[in-house]
């Protein structure tokens, strides 16, 4: 009886509403249906010419005609030995720069994120001012200082010019997540018998992983086509992105384009699998 | 196992009689600084916490009940002053040394651990063997009424549930004492008071010295052995419920512990331990009074609002010796159970009277209606008697 006397006038509210606002979806759902279309095609379009030109069957080096669909560039993949070695040298180098910077980087984000101390204005400072600034300056300034240092150019120097680019996206990531984190749940941590360390590793880490994930994620996509800061900290080794540019002048096999679809592959790949797992626990909460 | 009769005995004496206390400090004090200034916390302090009591520290927001609570975890080192668990000094030791467990406002729950993982967290830190934390853990749940719920993830359950996995992680480690940082601020009103009947009933299960930081009364005037009532980092008063609520000890306990009516007057006689403060020639009130006061003494006393009667008419018994103030109803408000008056006085004071609905309900004043309030002498109570 009560139930329905106090439920009954809220209907007319609701159903009112509902008419209301279809309405206002006409005109300004369409134009938004539009404007989001627009901005798909704009940024997936140069990739699906890029995947495109991977199946052109090509009779020279220049792939920039449409010669009719083939897979044989998938057969022939590795048969440039430059261009595969460039490739290997890029992966390795990303993977050694982006957890290195991923394991800096955590523990930069973590500190800032968690204590005010003496330096961690500047260092918030400093980390902004080598997100933004150019990379022609930072890799003019690079060669430099290992010319100067005595260091010889090659994969190590690169790798270090990536971790030092890259260090600041992951501490900016990690020190986000960190900042929202239930300081309680480490004391209670403390409280129940962990030491800093088993604190830190048992529960903060677990906890602050997937943001570690995507600012190594972040590393890595930064380091693989590096070109600018690369191309002044190299000397003689040759990068996937260096070989590309190298090779424009003769032009671009369509091995690049095949190179160019896998990594994109390998990426949207681990997009969905991170999709899938956080939808997942979603459902669970 | 605490007998009612046995901490009934407890709750008189300010320091637990016999044996060391559970928790004790001495002479503590805590600062903090802000902006370069030195901002009192905790003025200094001498507590004794009985073993096996529920203590509650109460206070209103920023008192320093919090501060104290944690200067007990070891999440807080105190200034000055030392604090001691089981008779041990543990000033300066780590939190993670001591033998003390928390249950944290926010639960602190780990997320990315199921119920059972969080529950052995503590016994898994002391190297507790595998089927002996099984055999705990299992034991613990059943105690919380949790058993069924070892896979679940804190994410998935509610919040009267998630209360009680933090219950359960802290009292699996079998503290010395348990200290519960405002545990049910976020429950609801029917969960919160459920919870107060389950936490009464866990802690004669478990025979652990419960130390409770909350800031709402009701709560700790019904789960407690003791209260603490804090305020501006000074504890005003400590006994019993009882004791804290007939007999405040300051100004700031009779108004902070329930509502109270307070009214200010100067003694026109003594007569038999009681003393008489007159307004008018009819409006006076009559308060027992145990220290020495002469004729002209200014005095502050309080009366609680369920214990004043309210009479449309002249008063029938106005010769028995008891207290009479004539006033104006300026406010009626229908609480259903009762119905609370505000009754602008002959004393100055505006007075709070909760009449019971039971007998007198067509009996009720209007506002504007000219009232008198009458009460029984040992009704009235001197402030810091």
């Amino acid at each position: 009886m009560t139930a329905s006397t106090v439920e009954r006038p809220q209907l007319p509210k609701t159903e009112e509403a509902a008419r209301i606002r279809p309405k206002r979806r006409i005109t300004g759902g369409g134009l938004l249906h539009a404007y989001t279309w627009v901005i798909i095609a704009w940024l997936v379009v140069p990739i699906a010419v890029m995947i495109a030109f991977g199946f052109n069957d090509t009779p020279g080096r220049y792939n920039q005609t449409w010669d009719g669909f083939t897979f044989k560039w998938y057969g022939r993949l590795f048969e440039y030995p430059d261009l595969t070695s460039a490739l290997i040298t890029s992966l390795v180098i990303a993977i050694v720069s982006s957890l290195l910077a991923g394991a800096l980087g955590t523990g930069i984000g973590y500190a800032l994120g968690r204590y005010r101390f003496t330096g961690s204005g500047s260092l918030n400072l400093i980390m902004f001012a080598t997100m933004s600034s150019p990379e022609l300056i930072m890799g003019a300034s690079l060669l430099s200082l290992f010319v100067s240092a005595g260091a010889g150019l090659g994969p190590i120097t690169i790798t270090i010019a990536h971790v030092m680019f890259s260090i600041s996206f992951v501490a900016v990531v990690v020190r986000a997540r960190v900042m929202t984190l239930d300081r309680s749940i480490e004391e209670a941590a403390s409280d129940l018998g962990a030491t800093g360390w088993v604190t830190f590793w048992k529960v903060t880490f677990p906890i602050i992983l997937p943001a570690v994930f995507s600012g190594v994620l972040l590393a890595f996509a930064l380091s693989i086509d590096d070109f600018i800061v690369t191309a002044f900290t190299a000397g003689t080794t040759k990068t996937f992105p260096i070989w590309i540019w190298g090779a424009t002048r003769v032009g671009i096999p369509p091995q690049v384009n095949v190179m160019g679809t896998l990594i994109f592959a390998v990426g949207v790949l681990g997009a969905v699998i991170a999709n899938i797992r956080s939808s997942r626990q979603g459902k669970r909460a | 196992m605490t007998t009612p009769q046995h901490s009934a005995v407890r709750a008189r004496t300010a320091a637990p009689a016999g044996g060391t206390a559970a928790i004790e400090f001495v002479g503590v004090n805590k600062n903090y600084l802000s902006h370069g200034e030195t901002v009192p916390a905790v003025k200094r302090t001498d507590l004794a916490i009985a073993q096996g009591e529920f203590f509650s520290l109460l206070g209103p927001s920023g008192c320093g009940k919090t501060t104290t609570m944690r200067m007990i975890a070891g999440f807080e080192e105190p200034t000055a002053g030392k604090v001691y668990l089981d008779g041990q000094d543990v000033t300066g030791v780590s939190a993670n040394k001591r033998d003390v467990n928390m249950v944290f406002q926010s639960y602190a729950l780990f997320p990315h651990l199921n119920t059972h993982q969080n529950v052995a967290f503590g016994l898994e830190r002391k190297k507790v063997s595998r089927s002996e934390i099984a055999r705990r853990v299992g034991e613990i749940l059943e105690i919380v009424s949790l058993t069924g719920m070892e896979k679940r993830s804190p994410k998935e359950m509610s919040g009267g549930q998630q209360q009680r996995v933090a219950l359960a992680r802290a009292l699996v480690n079998r503290p010395r004492a348990l200290l519960l940082d405002e545990p049910l601020g976020a429950l609801d009103l029917k969960l919160r008071q459920q919870m107060q009947i389950e936490l009464k009933r866990i802690q004669r299960e478990v025979g652990i010295t419960f130390v409770y930081v909350t800031h709402d009364q009701g709560e700790a005037l019904t789960m407690s052995d003791r209260i603490a009532v804090m305020n501006a980092g000074v504890i005003e008063q400590l006994g019993s419920p009882r004791e804290i609520y007939e007999r405040p000890a300051s100004r700031f306990v009779a108004g902070f512990i329930g509502t109270s009516n307070i009214v200010d007057g100067h003694v026109d006689r003594v007569e038999g331990g009681l003393a008489l403060l007159s307004y008018t020639t009819q409006d006076r009130v009559v308060v027992p009074v145990a220290r020495p006061v002469r004729q002209g003494d200014k005095l502050e006393v309080s009366i609680r609002p369920e214990k004043i009667d309210l009479h449309r008419g002249v008063p029938p018994v106005q010769s028995t010796g008891g207290s009479v103030l004539s006033g104006t109803v300026t406010e009626v408000v229908y609480h259903g159970t009762s119905t609370n008056y505000t009754v602008a006085t002959a004393a100055g004071a505006d007075f709070t009277v909760f009449d019971q609905n039971a007998s007198n309900a067509d009996d009720l004043a209007d506002r504007g209606d000219r009232v008198y309030l009458t009460w029984a002498p040992q009704h009235s109570y001197l402030i810091g008697d």
